[in-house]
């Protein structure tokens, strides 16, 4: 899909500016893209590598897990199908703190874990389970508290007040969240109502 | 607000340095070796970065977007969305790396304090790449019927979207 995506933006551009005559501008787009990509990866680097050293500090000590237990008796409520001792609730949340620090590296393998344990209770294997869906729709809305790429990037680019998107971001995000499991919901509720 | 916002990062530092302390945790050194996963995992994007921005930039250069946004506008008229953020919108829930290019990209070209910079913040801050995700999550336990949860979580997304758009009128 992605590779569709590249290989179309790369095309269009450039047969419009070959039916523009543009030509030149592309010419010197691609002599000096890559250079821009290594600012760009150079000007995230000094804030994502800080913040994941910080973020080990947290995984070490215990204090994720600490975070993943606060957000059980919340996840509990919207997972009912999930039976109380499994594994799974423990790596969704696991999953969830993590993304919501940040920490994309130590979110996925967390969150593939909470799939497998999904998949053990699933009865018709190669369907989605309610609780796995339920699950992707909040993975996907994404909340996260500290955007780490996005500040580094305000920070370089010289903003006077490069958090201040954090607290809009968070609400965005929350709205985003609530509305998507409400929709699931519902879907769900009227799937069950058919049978 | 403003004050929640700069006092998040500084509290969430103090917060986990100060529990590493108190579990004995060797703070120092764990940081670093956090530190040095974080190099790695930024050099092993750069490929991906170097991809996106080299396809992002070409589009961008050949300007086909501003003819795009030039007969749109026609039909549309004057809202208050600016219509360089929609490639961005679209591109977010395929690839985080191309929307992070458009980004680039629009904080290179407007500045990120602009209207449009703050609305490309709060967008790529409150939506994820679910398509991504959603056939990362599922592929690894073959799971083929996946019902309603690609446009549950597209749908949850363009409420993100949205919300990006009214807040950012609102705060700014």
């Amino acid at each position: 899909m992605v590779g569709y995506i590249w290989a179309f933006l790369i095309g269009i551009g450039i047969i419009y500016s070959l039916v523009t005559g543009n030509i030149n501008v592309i010419n010197e787009s691609i002599l000096t893209n890559a250079s821009e990509a290594l600012d760009l990866i150079l000007n995230l680097l000094p804030i994502i590598v800080l913040w994941t050293g910080i973020l080990k500090i947290a995984e070490v000590s215990g204090l994720l897990d600490k975070f993943a237990k606060l957000l059980r008796p919340f996840l509990k409520r919207i997972f009912p199908d999930i039976p109380r001792d499994n594994k799974a609730l423990g790596y969704i949340s696991s999953n969830i703190a993590a993304n919501m620090l940040g920490l994309g590296s130590a979110a996925t393998p967390a969150g593939l874990k909470a799939m497998e344990e999904l998949q053990k209770i699933n009865k018709e294997k190669d369907t989605a389970s309610t609780p796995m869906i339920t699950f992707l729709v909040l993975n996907t809305a994404g909340v996260t508290l500290i955007p780490t790429t996005i500040l580094a990037l305000r920070v370089a680019y010289k903003s006077n007040n490069p958090s201040c998107i954090i607290v809009p971001a968070i609400i965005a995000t929350m709205c985003s969240s609530i509305a998507g499991l409400t929709l699931d919901y519902f879907i769900r509720k009227k799937k069950r109502k058919w049978r | 607000m403003a004050i929640i916002s700069k006092i998040i990062l500084p509290l969430f530092v103090i917060v986990i340095i100060f529990y590493g302390v108190k579990k004995k945790v060797n703070v120092y050194d764990t940081f670093l070796e956090g530190a040095k996963e974080g190099l790695v995992t930024t050099f092993n994007i750069f490929p991906a970065i170097i991809a996106m921005i080299f396809a992002i930039n070409i589009f961008l250069d050949s300007n086909v977007l501003g003819f795009i946004i030039d007969s749109l506008s026609k039909y549309i008229g004057n809202i208050n969305i600016p219509l360089e953020i929609i490639p961005m919108a679209l591109l977010r829930p395929i690839s985080g790396t191309a929307s992070l290019a458009i980004m680039n990209d629009l904080f290179k070209t407007f500045g990120p304090d602009s209207f449009i910079g703050y609305l490309a913040s709060i967008l790529q801050g409150c939506t994820d790449t679910t398509v991504y995700v959603i056939a990362l999550y599922f592929g690894s336990i073959k799971v083929t019927k996946i019902k309603h949860a690609l446009w549950t979580g597209l749908f949850a997304d363009l409420v993100g979207i949205v919300m990006a758009v009214i807040l950012t009128n609102l705060f700014f």
